[in-house]
């Protein structure tokens, strides 16, 4: 048994043998004091920081140095041989520092043994909810704490619960949504494989709550870890108590089981989700009657996003007051971004709410992939906006996403640079829900795929100033007239593009110009004869023929035959393809 | 404890409501109608084509009136600028993917996607054709064609299947602009459960759902010299075709009927309503004969052919309880093309039958492999090939094609004076004419039944336990110390209720009547689109009505039946009905 865990890892990319070399050296400075069999150094392949240098943690201190030179290395081993305290001048002080409530024993705990998650304090919240509160505190407890849904719309989960609980009904039902869908997103997924206790405890508790005898896990079936790791939870909470009759010796019962989703985004909408639970075509349905008062088996159920059931163990067992310190005057308590797209880092980030987007993106995350500007950042997913480059040191919270024309969402931030063109990235989110909508209502059904179809239209060229009005007027309707949220929202990346950058919008219809260069049939591509070596590398590679010529004569570029694939312009080694 | 009234404001105007409405109902019972294309009052809630929108203040979204419910001091607001945004913009995404056929489309006069369209003053579509891949059209049943092209997904059909038929032949499938109503793997109508009632095809918006149209041959039936046309009219018939000339529902038009059928050109214009009264008098001595002979009881009605789909599909088990009795228009087809074609000395193979028919199952029925009696009947004495083979009813017209033939040939058709129906085959009393309605059969059957049981004359005529629109009817006849329990039940889910106690040996009843179709036939999925939405009961009282001016009323008074069993068919349940007559049923298999 080690007393000392090191972490050592160069963050450089580029330097993989510095870290060995780092690593031997540590080894070796240990040897020499006699100290390698009380403390274990582990080259790893991730410290959560990135372009900070050589990067050493010390655990269980949780002691980071970064930055570290050569000559620090002796210095640093050399208090953890005599036991000395952190050097502070060495330690690394984040500017921004990521506060971890939903993804608190991600990566700690083994998630597969519920008696790590218990070690860690795992079930004192159901403990405290049935032993001290009583159904009606835990929700007051739950309104103190302000917790609001974590799945996209941010409804105050006490409401949800306080109405599921004031109908009397002889059944009730709790599900936890872990229907996951937004392109790029994996909050849930990681919550789930990493700890996924946390998301069962939480799930007891809204159950005891409201009174609820049987709970579902409704996660899609393309997270089988995830589904594997409920399901060996739910296991462990039976053999423990925690589940079944009788829970921990009260009068609470409850049954959980997990139901699989075939993949449909719409059925993470909760009346689509009741609907696929009950075994029918999942579509929406229209509310009122709300699920709180009549959901599955037209029983009141309480449906709970993951991350938002996450947080419920420790809101109930440090108490909401303690939960409400964290975050905004509005948005309490921390969320989880998954930051992906043109971003140096990509990952997961859980910041208290009210953390700006450039804290958020550039801080935390090391900012574009180019080093470049960012241009925009989507947050929301396919249902939330665009928010452009000058808006970013907006604090995140639900409203104020919301007055910018996007929407907290689930949680997906997706950073975007020069290169991406602000009618192709709502083309491609559009095209996200065409594909997703169930087809039950018109204006989302022939709304959206019209509204695709215009935004095919000025991408390939053909677009007219018309046509702006058109996509205004279907989303119009869409938001005002579609069932569910999905129709609801899914015109909100084009207004919002359409808000920020209508410029680039114009520039496509009038002068056929796409000035990201992303739309392929507004791009050309010529070859710069003063720059041309001759190779014929690019004519080698074209997949057309489309580059004729020898290299006597030199090349050129045969625009009837070109297919736009950009291939001769990565090929070059002497930029002397031109690309407009 | 009744709950009490809640005050609204709709358009700025306060009234009082009965609470637990919808918004458009509320709104419709003060005098304002809102537009809808899927909601149908005590059938379809699927909320699907956003039309029906207003403004509630307070809520951000427009609210579907057709789902929200009436809360106490609501304020609406049902004609607003937002709204009528709204609504033009979800109509014209409609119209944009729907196929622009309006003249050659069935249902162009009664479409009401078009008349909605018409009535917002949508004058020009600004969208471009939604969908490029068309959907193939479901041809493959004899009575119904789907065009999922022309379907706007209003899902009524789909409710009207499940909810009031219990049959499902018909769902949603795929999604987003893909999502069509289909049958199970896509295999079409003909090779699905559905009973082809054509229930769909009346609540059906646009012309999504029609039926198949037999006209054109029924034309080219009677431009032949060579051909001795015959019609037949079912009882429902003549209290609704009024209605396809613009007259009020409930007009009992029977006289311009015949006279506007002889117009047309058929060589004879006969009644179902005299093979009605020869099923009474098959099927009453049936029951008689079940009854004395411990037969299987209870017996059920056959008259209904959605019905014996039905059983055939969902209740193989109770097939012995179907009375073996064909129904009026294939008793009506054999005798003509037998009893009739010999004591006129016609070639029956120059017959041809047409029967107009409240009924889209009908035309299914007429098609039965089995329906071939006549034929068999006449194979050696004329010494018929295969290929001679005919069916005993050659072609079946719903009361929209005949209404279209009448006008097609320019006939006045309200202005006729009207004419008799042919003798002896258009001699009825008016035991048939109720076969109109629900519970009209099993009135019919008792009246025979009785006096054929007792003797003695029935002094009452009217049962009316047996009468009106109620999905189950029950009620115990005395015939002179036996006591007969008997049910009526309209609309295939209704069936469904007795027919499980049927199924267990535990039915209380020893004759039971099923109608497939709510109401009867005076509702049949062959019957026009009424604009009027209370068209059912008034059918149903010009049926009784017609009934009570008859002079007779009992289907074992009719002379022209009474000569048909004394001249050809000896007795009931004679050798020679039994070859004619009666017929057999047998278990479907389950689709794949």
């Amino acid at each position: 048994m080690y007393e000392k865990t090191v972490l050592i890892k160069d963050t450089d990319l580029r330097r993989e043998d510095k870290t060995r070399q780092a690593y031997t050296q540590f080894l070796d400075h240990l040897r020499q004091n006699d100290q390698h069999s009380r403390i274990q150094v582990v080259r790893v392949a991730d410290v959560g920081l990135y372009d900070k240098g050589l990067v050493i943690k010390v655990l269980p201190d949780r002691i980071t140095y970064a930055n570290v030179q050569d000559r620090d290395l002796e210095r640093i081993a050399n208090s953890l041989c005599e036991n000395k305290e952190a050097i502070k001048d060495l330690v690394y002080k984040p500017k921004v520092k990521q506060e971890k409530l939903a993804l608190r024993n991600c990566g700690k705990i083994d998630p597969e043994n519920i008696n790590e998650y218990i070690a860690c304090g795992g079930y004192l919240g159901l403990k405290r909810a049935i032993f001290e509160l009583g159904a009606e505190k835990v929700i007051e407890e739950v309104k103190t704490g302000a917790i609001r849904g974590r799945g996209g719309a941010g409804y105050p989960t006490w409401l949800k619960w306080n109405f599921a609980c004031k109908v009397s009904s002889e059944q009730k039902f709790v599900i936890c949504n872990a229907d996951e869908g937004d392109p790029g997103a994996y909050m849930d997924r990681s919550i789930l494989e990493g700890d996924p206790h946390s998301v069962l405890e939480g799930l007891i508790v809204a159950a005891f709550a409201v009174g609820a005898s049987r709970a579902y896990f409704y996660v899609r079936a393309e997270y089988p870890l995830a589904v594997e790791r409920i399901e060996k939870a739910i296991k462990a909470a039976y053999d423990y108590g925690l589940l079944g009759k009788n829970i921990l010796g009260s009068s609470f019962c409850l049954d959980a089981e997990i139901r699989l989703g075939a993949g449909a985004f719409v059925c993470g909408e909760e009346t689509a989700l009741i609907s696929s639970i009950e075994g029918r075509r999942g579509t929406p349905h229209p509310r009122p009657p709300y699920p709180s008062i009549k959901g599955l088996w037209g029983k009141p159920t309480v449906i709970n996003n993951v991350e938002t059931l996450a947080n419920i163990p420790q809101l109930i067992s440090k108490g909401g007051k303690w939960f409400a310190q964290i975050g905004t005057e509005t948005s309490k308590g921390t969320k989880v971004f998954a930051v992906t797209g043109k971003v140096k880092n990509s990952g997961l980030v859980e910041i208290a709410m009210g953390a700006t987007l450039r804290e958020i993106v550039v801080d935390l995350c090391g900012g574009t992939l180019s080093g470049g500007p960012i241009k925009a950042i989507q947050t929301g997913g396919p249902s939330g906006g665009v928010i452009p480059q000058e808006l970013l040191d907006t604090p995140v919270d639900y409203e104020n996403l919301q007055k910018l024309g996007s929407i907290m969402g689930s949680g997906g931030m997706i950073v975007m640079d020069e290169d991406d063109c602000m009618v192709d990235i709502p083309k491609f989110y559009l095209g996200f829900c065409v594909d997703e909508s169930c087809g039950k209502c018109a204006p989302c059904r022939i709304g959206g795929f019209q509204m695709l179809n215009y935004l095919k239209k000025i991408t390939e060229g053909r677009g007219e100033l018309n046509d702006l009005i058109h996509l205004k007027r279907i989303s119009y309707a869409m938001q005002k007239a579609s069932l569910c949220g999905l129709g609801q929202t899914a015109s909100n990346p084009v207004l919002s593009t359409l808000k920020y950058f209508e410029n680039e919008y114009i520039e496509h219809i009038v002068n056929k110009r796409c000035p990201a260069g992303k739309c392929n049939h507004l791009i050309t591509y010529k070859v710069i004869e003063d720059k041309c070596k001759r190779c014929g590398l690019c004519s080698t590679n074209c997949p057309v023929n489309a580059i004729s010529g020898d290299k006597e004569k030199g090349y050129s570029i045969i625009q009837e035959k070109c297919i736009k694939c950009g291939r001769c312009f990565e090929v070059c080694k002497f930029k002397a393809i031109y690309k407009k | 404890m009744k709950e009490s009234k809640l005050s609204v404001k709709i358009d700025g105007k306060s009234y009082q409501v009965e609470p637990g409405l919808a918004i458009l109902d509320a709104c419709r019972n003060v005098g304002i109608d809102i537009p809808t294309l899927c909601y149908l009052k005590g059938l379809s809630k699927e909320a699907a084509c956003s039309i029906c929108l207003v403004e509630v203040t307070g809520a951000k979204a427009l609210m579907r009136s057709c789902v929200t419910p009436i809360n106490n001091g609501m304020e609406i607001y049902t004609n607003t600028e937002r709204v009528r945004n709204a609504r033009r913009i979800n109509l014209e995404l409609l119209l944009a993917g729907h196929p622009k056929e309006c003249l050659s489309c069935d249902r162009s006069e009664t479409c009401e996607l078009r008349k909605i369209a018409f009535d917002m003053g949508i004058r020009e579509v600004r969208f471009p054709k939604t969908s490029k891949t068309e959907f193939p059209i479901d041809k493959t049943s004899v009575s119904i064609i789907r065009d999922p092209n022309k379907c706007i997904l209003c899902g009524r059909c789909v409710s009207v299947c499940s909810s009031i038929q219990s049959v499902q032949a018909i769902d949603f499938s795929g999604r987003g602009k893909a999502s069509k109503v289909t049958t199970f793997f896509d295999q079409g109508l003909a090779s699905s459960v559905c009973v082809n009632c054509g229930q769909c095809l009346l609540v059906c918006p646009t012309g999504a759902l029609t039926e198949q149209n037999e006209t054109e041959e029924v034309w080219k039936a009677l431009f032949d010299p060579d051909k001795f046309v015959v019609v037949e009219v079912a009882p429902a018939v003549r209290a609704a075709i009024g209605e396809e000339f613009a007259m009020p529902a409930g007009s009992l038009v029977t006289a311009k009927l015949a006279q506007a059928l002889r117009k047309l050109g058929f060589s004879k214009v006969f009644d179902t309503q005299f093979s009605a009264d020869l099923t009474i008098m098959e099927e009453g001595y049936e029951l008689i004969s079940r009854i004395k002979n411990k037969g299987v009881l209870p017996m059920i009605t056959s008259c209904s052919p959605g019905w014996i789909k039905f059983a055939e599909h969902f209740f193989p088990g109770i097939l012995p309880h179907i009375s073996t009795c064909k129904s009026p228009q294939q008793m009506f087809g054999a005798i003509a093309k037998t009893y009739y074609a010999k004591k006129y000395n016609i070639d029956p193979r120059k017959i041809i039958v047409v029967s107009i028919m409240p009924c889209t199952a009908k035309k299914f029925e007429a098609k039965r492999p089995e329906m071939k009696d006549a034929f068999k009947y006449w194979q050696k004495d004329l010494n018929l090939k295969k290929e001679d083979e005919f069916y005993d009813v050659d072609y079946v017209l719903t009361t929209r094609e005949a209404a279209r033939m009448i006008r097609e040939a320019g006939i006045n058709f309200s202005n006729l004076n009207g004419e008799d129906f042919d003798e002896p085959l258009g001699i009825s009393t008016g035991a048939a004419v109720i076969f109109g309605a629900t519970g009209g059969v099993m009135e019919a059957a008792i009246r025979t039944v009785h006096e054929v049981l007792t003797g003695k004359e029935l002094e009452k005529l009217e049962f009316n336990a047996l009468r009106g629109l109620d999905g189950i009817k029950v009620c115990e006849v005395d015939i002179q110390g036996l006591k007969l329990k008997v049910a009526v039940a309209n609309g295939l889910s209704n069936a469904r209720k007795l027919l499980k106690d049927v199924g267990d040996n535990k039915s209380p009843y020893a004759f039971i009547e099923i109608m497939t179709c709510p109401g009867g036939c005076l509702g049949g999925g062959g019957q026009p689109f009424s604009a009027d939405g209370e068209a059912k009961p008034k059918r149903m009282e010009t049926i009784y009505q017609e009934d009570r001016n008859k002079p007779l009323r009992k289907s074992h008074q009719n002379p022209a039946v009474n000569a048909l069993y004394k001249e050809f068919l000896d007795k009931p349940l004679g050798e020679k009905s039994h070859h004619l007559l009666h017929t057999h049923y047998s278990r479907r298999q389950e689709p794949l």
